[in-house]
């Protein structure tokens, strides 16, 4: 009996240089940062005013920081196999060995989907929403950090299979019997396995948060179809993450019970039935599509309206369209595995369904047309960001509709044609949106914008790059070349992976434009400050309070009474000459206290995932113990509620006014 | 029943249309997410339950459902889960009535229920796995051991929160957060009586059925 299960040295990949130089660059990274936090002594600080923090704002704050970060971790992966496949031709290997291709393409496919596009896409919404409701808080405070911090150990328990072990080597899929004990023996499989049943956790949680907090806590007058349409667009998201994860929950459990005990369900043996998994997998996997870009699609509504000084174009139809994606997503699960062997019959239904989804889609982007068109547009950043997305999102769509073409689908699947497809849908619709969200809401949440020069730069960056990157591969697969090739012998296909290799050169421009523009804008931002609030001439309830807003939003709850309530309300009182009313009575204020049950839970929750990889029970125990008891001491706490005086209010508000008028 | 009960201490004609009225009252707001939550967990019970269809002919050689199932213990199983159930609502009504003898005593008549089930459940998993009827030994068995056993870990899970919110009557008394804690037990355990009624049907009624 070994205390410490499979683990030994040899888990450690010291032979490998690149992996060992990645794994030193980790690690002196956040040595680097954690002992620049102690000695500064910003512990205490960051402690008390962000790590426990139950605030939706810094919660947003702290996904977003995430992503950022798993953003540069999921492009280091992205531009090293480029750079493999523009080398590995015919005798040469290329720089990478095969084990470790395969770890690539896996990790840059989960990690960006997982734990770059959906903690900026939430971080977004916790940002956004409360907000834009008219309230003080999301509808479970502690429950928000809680998901926040189970994410973090899902990135967490990922970010450790580079240095100790190995990551999974059957594509961000993980489809059995590949993945299976018997074909993939390693330890790979189930950091994949864990890190994802640990992080959507907190998403199933988020997903439950959001949808309570949208149908139930919402401004007095805030009736549904007042609501801005980031909102509508939240909810449709929210509403798929809670009927959409559970699937994939049970799916990844069923593999685990095979993986870990012995069953059958999915493998080659005893009866099991592999395409069962890749029927579940996908019937989460359609709709997390939509998950991920129905926020983006909220962001670019905001955008274009705020930018245009006109209201959305096709309010109503805009959130029919939402919500008519929102149940459309569920009807075409079949269409990502069109070769498993289903009737014509079947392949025709899902094929047809998928180009009914693509009816909603186009409403919303002649709405977003519309809504620009006849409106004093100002080429702001998020605007670029925006009408990048929608040039090229209808030819991602396009394809898209090529491969909802069984016969089509049958002749290109697999190949790079559908790694371009997907890329050409989820990077302007999900990246772009999210970095138009991102220099959309910044000045809401720090109280200052971000610099428009380097931000244009890292857009034409992007979008140029973007294009060279992935248009080559439309051809590649075309030629017939599959994708998670880690070499191949057909040299007419190396000009393109070259070109794609230069477009990856160009995204990382653009990557470094946006850390610069990042810091010349904290450097600046005297001169950036946003004093009024409302940087952006906006619309909705988001911009009429303080930038950043206090912790609780509102001193008093606002009465909605129209769509773009905020506009409406500027619009009254340029009329009739109103002067901003004098200070109400403001009365103390009830907020959620600050908790650390969401960091002492996501500890537990790391040291159990990581027990269970590596098969060392009695370290899973005292994890779950852990957790268990954390669980108790939050639920015995007496007061879970902390009163802001009404003079604290008081002074805020004087003191935001008279920096306003200044 | 319980939400109900909370609206009734309003006057329906003192409240302001809903649209109008502003963040709901918190009770509400625990009880509508926590259903939100139970109706997430029926979704996950469900990809079990399609697992289950898909395998259920996959014996491989092995026992079938009808080999192996015994209907009078299932039936003795599902009455007391039922009657647990009831027992749960009685226990409710005590809650909300703020008697705290009736609490615990139906809470405890509710907990012997749920135990029992508990008790015959791995009972039936013992005898099952002593025949060498275990789950590797066929891709049904896998499914069935997993969508059965997926809820007897809820039903553990259930009896282990009944202790803590008696624990915390005990300590907190009927403080209005104690009371919406077990306002979202009840819902959970009444939840496992859905979810049994379809899986007794789905594994027990049809899985005998010639």
């Amino acid at each position: 009996m070994n205390l410490l299960g499979k683990l030994s040295w040899s888990a450690i990949p010291f032979d490998q240089p690149i992996i060992m130089g990645a794994t030193a660059f980790m690690v002196l990274l956040v040595v680097s940062v954690l002992g620049w936090v102690l000695l500064k002594g910003y512990l205490p600080y960051l402690w008390r005013e962000w790590l426990t923090s139950v605030d939706h704002k810094r919660i947003g704050v702290m996904y977003i920081v995430l992503a950022l970060l798993m953003l540069l971790r999921g492009f280091s992966d992205a531009i090293m196999m480029r750079a493999q496949q523009a080398v590995a031709v015919g005798g040469s290997q290329g720089y990478l060995p095969s084990e470790h291709f395969d770890q690539i393409f896996s990790a840059h496919g989960t990690i960006m989907i997982f734990f770059m596009a959906m903690p900026f896409l939430i971080g977004l919404m916790n940002i956004a929403v409360p907000l834009q409701l008219g309230v003080r808080d999301m509808a479970f405070p502690t429950l928000n950090s809680v998901s926040l911090w189970l994410t973090a150990s899902g990135i967490l328990l990922t970010n450790i299979s580079l240095a100790i072990g190995e990551f999974a080597k059957t594509g961000w899929v993980a489809y059995p019997p590949l993945s299976e004990l018997q074909f993939s023996p390693g330890v790979g499989v189930d950091y994949y396995l864990w890190a994802l049943q640990i992080s959507g956790i907190g998403t199933l949680l988020t997903g439950v948060n959001f949808v309570t907090t949208i149908l139930k806590v919402r401004a007095p007058g805030m009736s549904y179809m007042r609501m801005p349409v980031f909102c509508w667009t939240a909810l449709a998201s929210n509403l798929l993450i809670v009927a959409a994860f559970p699937v994939l929950t049970a799916a990844l459990a069923m593999l685990l019970l095979d993986r870990y005990l012995g069953f059958h369900f999915f493998s080659v043996d005893a009866g099991g039935n592999a395409m069962m998994y890749v029927n579940l997998f996908w019937v989460w996997g359609h709709p997390e599509v939509y998950i991920l870009v129905l926020p983006a699609f909220g962001v670019f509504s905001e955008v274009s309206a705020t930018f245009s000084g006109k209201p959305l174009f096709g309010y109503r139809s805009m959130v029919a369209a939402t919500m008519a994606i929102c149940v459309l997503s569920y009807t075409v699960w079949l269409h990502h595995f069109f070769t498993m062997g289903a009737s014509a019959n079947v392949n025709a239904i899902f094929g047809m369904m998928s180009m009914i989804i693509a009816v909603p889609t186009g409403v919303k982007i002649f709405n977003w047309l519309f809504t620009m068109y006849g409106g004093r547009v100002q080429f702001t950043v998020p605007v670029l960001w925006t009408l990048g997305f929608m040039v090229s999102f209808v030819f991602g769509g396009l394809t898209g509709v090529l491969l909802a073409l069984p016969a089509v689908d049958w002749q290109v699947h697999n190949s790079l044609f559908l790694v371009a497809h997907f890329h050409h849908v989820i990077i302007p619709g999900v990246v772009f949106g999210a970095m138009a969200g991102f220099n959309y809401w910044f000045p809401k949440a720090f109280g200052f914008t971000l610099d428009e020069r380097w931000g244009k730069r890292a857009f034409w960056c992007w979008f140029i790059g973007f294009h060279v990157a992935f248009m080559p591969l439309y051809v590649l697969g075309l030629m017939g070349m599959t994708r998670r090739l880690q070499h191949y012998d057909v040299p007419d296909w190396q000009p393109w992976l070259v070109v794609a290799a230069l477009g990856a050169v160009i995204i990382l421009a653009g990557i470094v434009c946006q850390g610069v523009q990042l810091v010349v804008s904290i450097r600046n931002r005297e001169q950036l400050r946003d004093a009024t609030g409302d940087p952006w001439n906006g619309r909705t309830l988001e911009w009429s309070t303080a930038s950043p807003p206090p912790a609780w939003n509102y001193a008093v709850l606002p009465r909605v009474t129209a769509v773009d309530d905020f506009w409406a309300s500027k619009k009254r009182a340029r009329t009739t000459q109103d002067q901003p009313s004098e200070a109400p009575g403001y009365k103390p204020i009830e907020m959620p206290k600050n908790s650390a049950t969401g960091f002492v839970t996501a500890f537990f929750a790391v040291v159990t995932g990581f027990a269970l990889i590596w098969h060392i029970w009695w370290m899973a125990a005292l994890g779950v113990l852990g957790a268990f008891v954390t669980f108790i001491v939050f639920a015995f706490r007496d007061r879970d509620e902390i009163e802001i005086p009404a003079r604290v209010v008081a002074q805020f508000y004087r003191a935001h006014q008279a920096e306003a008028v200044r | 029943m319980n939400v109900a009960l909370a609206i009734d201490d309003v006057r329906h004609d003192a409240q302001p249309r809903v649209d109008e009225a502003g963040p709901a009252p918190k009770r509400i707001v625990v009880a509508y997410g926590f259903w939100v939550f139970l109706l997430s967990d029926i979704v996950m019970f469900s990809a079990l339950f399609a697992a289950y269809a898909v395998l259920v002919r996959a014996t491989a050689g092995g026992p079938t459902g009808a080999q192996l199932f015994n209907q009078a213990t299932v039936a003795i199983e599902t009455a007391c889960l039922l009657l647990s159930s009831y027992t749960c609502g009685l226990m409710s009504l005590a809650v909300n009535a703020q008697r705290r003898v009736a609490t615990y005593s139906w809470a405890l008549v509710t907990f012997v229920f749920g135990a029992a089930f508990l008790f015959l459940e791995i009972r039936e998993f013992a005898t099952m796995i002593a025949e060498g009827a275990t789950p590797q030994r066929s891709a049904f068995l896998s499914a069935f051991f997993t969508l059965v056993g997926c809820h007897g870990l809820h039903v553990s899970i259930g009896l282990i929160w009944l202790v803590l919110m008696m624990a915390q009557v005990a300590v907190k008394g009927f403080r209005a957060n104690v009371q919406r804690r077990l306002l979202c037990f009840a819902l959970f355990w009444h939840a496992l009586d859905i979810i049994w009624v379809g899986l007794f049907t789905v594994v027990y009624l049809m899985g005998v059925a010639p």
